[in-house]
């Protein structure tokens, strides 16, 4: 029986802007067990990076606030917790991996200092045994001359480097959970493939949870066990990465997985156009009653538009959040 | 790094001469003869004449600049017609008065102005922020004579904390010429503090937003690790550009607020000499200052790389 790590209980962050109050996560409810990998999929803008952001309290606010739900991490319930409490989480138990090396990485500190500094506040390590520390790291992240890239800057790496000193800084203190957003978007297609293997290579040596945060279904498929995907601030479906390949439920799901490009399908050598959603995203400061997909949905019908969808059971472990589960006769 | 020292050397050198060049050349064609000043309207044209001879001043415009631009380089400048020493000495003697004086007053700016900025962007919007923003205005829109003379009023005349002016020398007492200054700095202190603060706190906002704040946070720094250690080192660079040239101006004469205290500085100076007609202290003043501004700057460039690696690979 796996053992839960983290249970998040239908969340709900918001915003305030111009236009009025912003829901950009809507009743998010999901689990992630001890050693296990989960991926969290959707497009920009669905309240991915935001799910992430609140758990550790990194929401700017104002304007933002976590309007209700509970985030259980272990036995404490993270919402609850001080800042002082929450800040000694940070980096040592769940730790964030971002996007964009570039600019992840502070531009005027040495790379040793800002991998040791986890080291030095969280275990008390003095400067030249978390300086040692960060070193053993940047070598294990597999980072050539890892003792003179100490004393270099950001900018005097690559990207793909930056985002394995990224990842040390993120490893030193071995944390529990590893919050990965977009952690490959940035970078060529060679480096993401080297950058994933190393997480899960990371992910095994220390049998760490890993939620990995990105809009990129085939990033899911190579590292994820179990997958949720995200649309408009909320959970539409979740379900072991096979059987949501295999098995898509939700509209958006399975339009999603129609317009990732294959190679071999019908119509090589000719120009085929991509499946594509129709519509748009509706913007997060509108009201919606019924399914947040309903307008842009081929098989809605008048339930969706008038009542929220509960979440149902498709299988074992696969739920989703539709009401053509309740009604299969529309589905066709 | 050596590349970037040569070139930015040679760009000083190139600027002191243009403007030497463009100093003397202003003085050289404004009317007025200096032989003439200095003995009288009474004088008669053989005397004028000799003197002419006496001072170069019958010798073609590059002759004499050339002369001029020679003797400032060997240390024999000009003499001064009023005082009869030599500008060089004058100079040093009331930069010793201007330059603790400048100092004094962006130290001043400093303390007051960086922690301002910072609190004022760490509470954006909030009531904190709008007092130290209304200040700041309020410091803006207030006449630095007028803010000296409301110093004395308060710290000389009322509590009688402070003279109201005069410097005693830094040989008779430092200790007393150090308090002399420090009115008068804080006048200076508090305008300049204004812009610094505004400029903090502007700089401040932006580098808060940016990704490697978050990571910071993301990390488990304190909070106030993440605003002085990682957030002020890049916010600085906007903030150190001015005030090197606050530094540079200050130097270049605190012309109102010396006058204020009567304190024997080089704005004192210059603004008599000009009184006076005593044009080698005007020329020589004006290059210095110049000079000074240029120096300054070069200086702020180069504490840049100090700060930001990515200025040192240029």
């Amino acid at each position: 029986m796996s053992r839960r790590l983290l249970e998040i209980e239908n969340l709900c962050v918001e915003f305030d802007t111009p236009e009025g109050i912003a829901r950009a996560v809507d009743g998010v409810t999901f689990h992630i067990d001890v050693g296990e990998t989960v991926g969290l999929v959707g497009e920009s803008g669905c309240g991915k990076s935001v799910t992430s952001l609140s758990m550790l309290g990194l929401i700017p606010s104002p304007p933002g606030r976590v309007a209700g739900g509970r985030i259980r991490f272990e036995d404490r319930d993270l919402l609850e917790l001080d800042k002082e409490q929450l800040r000694q989480i940070r980096g040592r138990e769940v730790s964030m991996i971002f996007q964009e090396p570039m600019t992840s990485l502070n531009p005027v500190l040495t790379i040793g200092r800002q991998v040791a500094e986890p080291l030095m506040i969280h275990r008390q390590l003095s400067k030249a045994d978390a300086w040692d520390e960060a070193c053993r790291w940047l070598e294990f992240v597999k980072i050539p001359a890892a003792e003179k890239r100490l004393n270099d800057y950001p900018h005097q790496l690559s990207g793909g480097m930056r985002q394995r000193v990224m990842i040390a800084m993120a490893m030193v203190c071995r944390p529990k959970l590893l919050i990965a957003d977009e952690p490959t978007t940035a970078l060529d297609v060679t480096i993401q493939a080297q950058i994933l293997s190393l997480m899960s290579g990371l992910k095994k040596e220390f049998d760490m949870s890993v939620l990995l945060i990105t809009h990129d279904l085939g990033v899911i498929a190579q590292v994820a066990r179990r997958v949720m995907v995200m649309y408009a601030g909320q959970i539409v479906e979740q379900a072991l990465v096979t059987d949501l390949f295999n098995d898509p439920f939700h509209p958006y799901t399975r339009g999603l997985l129609e317009s990732i490009p294959k190679i071999g399908s019908r119509g090589q050598g000719r120009n085929v156009r991509l499946a594509e959603i129709p519509g748009t995203v509706p913007p997060l400061t509108e009201t919606i009653t019924g399914c947040k997909f309903a307008r842009r949905c081929r098989h809605a019908f008048d339930r969706c538009r008038e009542e929220r969808p509960a979440v149902s059971s498709v299988s074992e472990g696969h739920e989703v959040r539709c009401w053509l589960k309740q009604h299969p006769e529309k589905r066709s | 790094m050596r590349r970037y020292l040569i070139k930015n050397i040679t760009i000083l050198i190139l600027l002191l001469f243009i403007i030497s060049l463009t100093v003397f050349a202003i003085l050289f064609v404004l009317p007025g003869d200096p032989a003439q000043i200095i003995l009288g309207i009474n004088a008669t044209p053989e005397t004028l004449a000799n003197l002419r001879a006496e001072l170069g001043l019958d010798q073609p415009f590059w002759v004499q600049y050339g002369h001029w631009i020679g003797g400032l380089l060997t240390g024999h400048g000009s003499r001064s017609i009023n005082y009869d020493m030599p500008v060089y000495d004058l100079i040093v003697s009331r930069l010793a008065v201007t330059g603790p004086l400048a100092l004094m007053a962006i130290v001043f700016a400093v303390i007051i102005s960086i922690p301002l900025g910072i609190y004022a962007a760490q509470h954006q919007n909030r009531p904190g922020d709008l007092i130290v923003m209304g200040f700041t205005q309020l410091g803006l829109a207030t006449p630095e004579f007028w803010l000296g003379i409301l110093l004395i009023l308060i710290f000389a005349v009322k509590w009688r904390l402070f003279s109201a002016g005069g410097f005693p020398g830094w040989d008779v007492s430092f200790g007393g010429s150090l308090k002399a200054l420090l009115l008068p700095a804080f006048a200076l202190g508090v305008i300049r503090a204004s812009i610094i603060t505004r400029l903090t706190r502007s700089s401040m906002l932006e580098v808060l937003r940016e990704d490697y704040i978050r990571t910071a946070r993301a990390k488990g720094l304190k909070e106030r690790t993440v605003v002085y250690v990682h957030g002020l080192k890049n916010a600085l660079i906007p903030v150190l550009t001015i005030l090197g040239l606050q530094l540079g101006q200050l130097l270049a004469g605190a012309i109102i607020i010396e006058n204020v205290y009567y304190l024997p500085g080089l704005g004192r100076l210059v603004f008599q000499a000009i009184g006076q007609r005593d044009l080698p202290v005007v020329r020589e003043i004006v290059v210095f200052m110049a000079a000074a501004v240029i120096i300054v700057n070069f200086f702020v460039d180069f504490t840049y790389a100090f700060i930001d690696p990515r200025f040192r690979k240029r």
